[in-house]
């Protein structure tokens, strides 16, 4: 008995001891030559759905050194109720324990700190050895309801104004803990479209003075792309965009064919999404749909979010207080029927007409485009571009415009989609090698 | 009062409270600009929605577990992670993986599925004998993964519908259904132990401490990770679906 119990003793206080003795993890960077491009998906919405398939994907480390952090960024702003969760802004600090330069990320259309994309990121900037202050996009719901100024999403002067304020807050956290050597800004997707922004703000008031910017599969019109994947949506539900609750339908009941068939559906694996489209063989139609539809659950949680941030009475009753218990599933069914282009008319656009009344609608779409601060990114020679050929958030010429704004600045690989590639040896490498280090 | 249980007893009274009253005015109110009849055709289905009588005091109540985890539940997960290396972890888990093949092998029977019942029968003696007891799960190595069944699949199996969809107290989304099927689990393997073993406070510190504290440990739900305003419609419809698949398994 008492040897028994010695012996448990003896284990607890090893397991104590080990438990304790974490240490901060050393990067093992990727040596050698640029690998070869070598993504075999050519048809790019399979590869914006799919992203890169196992036997293609570069090896990043399972575990880093990340800490999630938040920030408090209006402490004067009364939160509503419906909106207790979101406090304040969640951030992730990436560290290495030697001097290293500090990358700040910004991610895609509604996406948090550490969505997919951003922490398959974090770890491969985390091998090549930066810090990286991972942030939410200013379209994602939490931003909006702790980190905006207007409440309204989508306006690139106000949205880079709060992503600078969000970062300099950010740094003030931790710039204690990790030793920094010089800043960079890396955005991907609707995040390098403010990352362009934001570079433009920095070369004016230059707080962090970015060495280098990297802007990934950056749309050029926020209008003209939202317009893109809204038709994707609405082209492809049968019977007219109003009868999107039959093609959920479809969609769930081939799912659960598919999960019915396949015995355990492992919902964490990293090839799940491959595995599926293998198996379920979609239509270029059905992709499209997804991808819309994809887009549209971003836009349906935007819209409710900046009606009730504005009290604007969109959707939601004007001077309405939403409770804790208050059923919201009739705005859920509203918001996703609702395009992109009704948010700009009905709530967007009035907000800003209200502030300026001389605003017209064109001047707000031509704001949101990257061509507004053109002459700055034909000279900025701290900001490249990399995307693809075939990135299907952008109309016909605009891959040619950034081609030619960009020069050789501009790095563009011939196939991926809208980020399909971004998981391939050679665009991994190509990313981390960037920013130099 | 500790800071955090005066937060839970705040919370508990609020998701009481506020399961009667849900929203109130700032100012008059006037009626939204956009409604469903503008958007949607009347015979429209609408697939994601799912019966739910008692929606503002599941409601209520989702928002209270969301509190619960966010400053009780998962503060206590983080501090298991920080004193528990990941090796013990595993340990843990794969021992009450090994435990539910109880449930397992009854609702087996009961849906009349031999073959299940047997698989699991063979995964928890192999366990044991060549897995210390359970600690390790030797079984799904070689090839023979867990197939869990509960008492609300059985339920389910013999034509019992879901009924109202209900969020219970800390354990989440339900129904009534499920809801009754695992309280008729938890019975069973109350009073499948003898008496002994289940007064022991061994016994009630694993089996209401250690056992729930790994099941969070293991779940990856997190509230609102999403970002969501809409999580508790999503919520509701994915779980009521998948249970509907898993009882078709």
């Amino acid at each position: 008995m008492d040897v028994r119990r010695g012996l448990l003793g003896c284990c607890l206080a090893a397991s104590v001891v080990l438990g304790a003795c974490s240490s901060a993890i050393k990067p093992q960077p990727v040596e050698g030559p640029p690998p070869p491009y070598d993504y075999t998906i050519v048809d790019p919405l399979a590869a914006t759905v799919v992203g890169t398939p196992p036997a293609q994907a570069a090896k990043v480390p399972d575990e880093i050194n990340r800490d999630q952090l938040s920030l408090t960024v209006f402490p004067e702003r009364e939160i509503p109720e419906i909106f207790w969760y979101a406090d304040e802004l969640k951030f992730s600090l990436v560290y290495q324990v030697e001097p290293a330069p500090l990358i700040f990320l910004v991610p895609g259309t509604g996406a948090g700190p550490d969505s997919v994309k951003s922490e398959y990121l974090q770890k491969a900037l985390f091998q090549g050895g930066y810090h990286v202050i991972s942030l939410a996009s200013p379209a994602e719901p939490e931003f909006v309801i702790t980190a905006s100024s207007t409440g309204i999403a989508g306006r690139p002067q106000d949205d880079a104004r709060d992503l600078y304020r969000v970062m300099r807050l950010a740094y003030e956290k931790v710039k204690d803990r990790i030793q920094v050597e010089e800043f960079h800004l890396l955005g991907y997707s609707l995040g390098a479209w403010d990352a362009a922004f934001v570079a433009h703000l920095d070369a004016q008031e230059k707080v962090f003075d970015f060495d280098k910017v990297l802007l990934i599969n950056s749309p050029v019109s926020l209008y003209v792309s939202a317009q893109i994947l809204d038709n994707m949506l609405d082209e492809n539900i049968p019977g007219g965009s109003g009868n999107i609750g039959a093609l959920l339908g479809r969609l769930i009941n081939q799912f659960a064919g598919f999960y019915q068939q396949s015995g355990q559906l492992n919902f964490r694996s990293d090839y799940l999404l491959y595995n599926l489209y293998t198996r379920l063989q979609p239509s270029d139609e059905e992709l499209e749909a997804l991808i819309g539809l994809a887009f549209r659950f971003t836009s349906a949680n935007l819209v409710f979010t900046s009606d009730v941030m504005t009290n604007a009475g969109l959707i939601v009753p004007k001077n309405l207080e939403l409770g804790p218990a208050s059923s919201l599933t009739e705005y859920f069914e509203v918001s996703i029927r609702m395009t992109f282009i009704d948010y700009f008319n009905d709530l967007y656009y009035p907000y800003f007409k209200e502030r300026d009344p001389t605003i017209t609608r064109q001047d707000l779409i031509d704001q949101a485009s990257v061509q507004s601060i053109h002459d700055f990114l034909a000279q900025a020679n701290n900001v490249g571009l990399m995307t693809n050929e075939d990135d299907i958030i952008l109309a016909p010429g605009q891959i040619d415009y950034l081609r030619e704004l960009f020069g050789d600045r501009a790095q563009i690989w011939p196939t991926g989609g809208h980020m399909g590639n971004i998981g391939t040896r050679a665009v991994t490498a190509y990313v981390v090698d960037y920013f130099g280090r | 009062m500790t800071a955090i249980a005066r937060k839970l007893l705040v919370l508990a009274v609020l998701a009481v409270a506020l399961a009667g009253c849900g929203s109130t005015a700032k100012g008059p109110v006037e009626p939204a600009r956009v409604t469903l009849a503008d958007v949607a055709p009347p015979d429209e289905p609408y697939p994601l929605l799912v019966w739910d009588p008692l929606e503002p005091l599941n409601r209520a109540i989702y928002t209270f577990n969301a509190g619960f985890d966010r400053y009780f539940f998962l503060p206590v997960v983080r501090g298991y992670v920080a004193v528990t290396p990941l090796f013990v972890r595993n340990r843990i888990s794969d021992f009450f993986v090994n435990v539910n093949e109880f449930h397992t092998f009854y609702n087996s029977v009961f849906q009349l599925k031999p073959e299940r019942a047997g698989r699991a029968v063979l995964r928890f003696v192999i366990n044991v004998m060549f897995g210390f007891g359970g600690l390790y799960d030797i079984a799904s190595a070689k090839g023979i993964p867990p197939e869990p069944e509960d008492f609300g699949e059985t339920l389910g199996y013999w034509g019992a519908g879901p009924g109202p969809y209900l969020v219970i107290p800390i354990f989440g989304p339900s129904n009534l259904r499920d809801g009754t099927g695992l309280l008729v689990d938890t019975l069973a393997e109350y009073y499948a132990l003898p008496a002994e073993v289940t007064s022991t406070i061994a016994y009630n510190a694993v089996s209401y401490g250690l056992r729930p504290l790994d099941l969070r440990y293991r779940t990856p739900f997190r509230y609102y990770s999403l970002g969501s305003p809409f999580e508790y419609d999503l919520v509701r419809f994915f779980n009521t679906e998948k249970r509907r698949l898993d009882i078709e398994r």
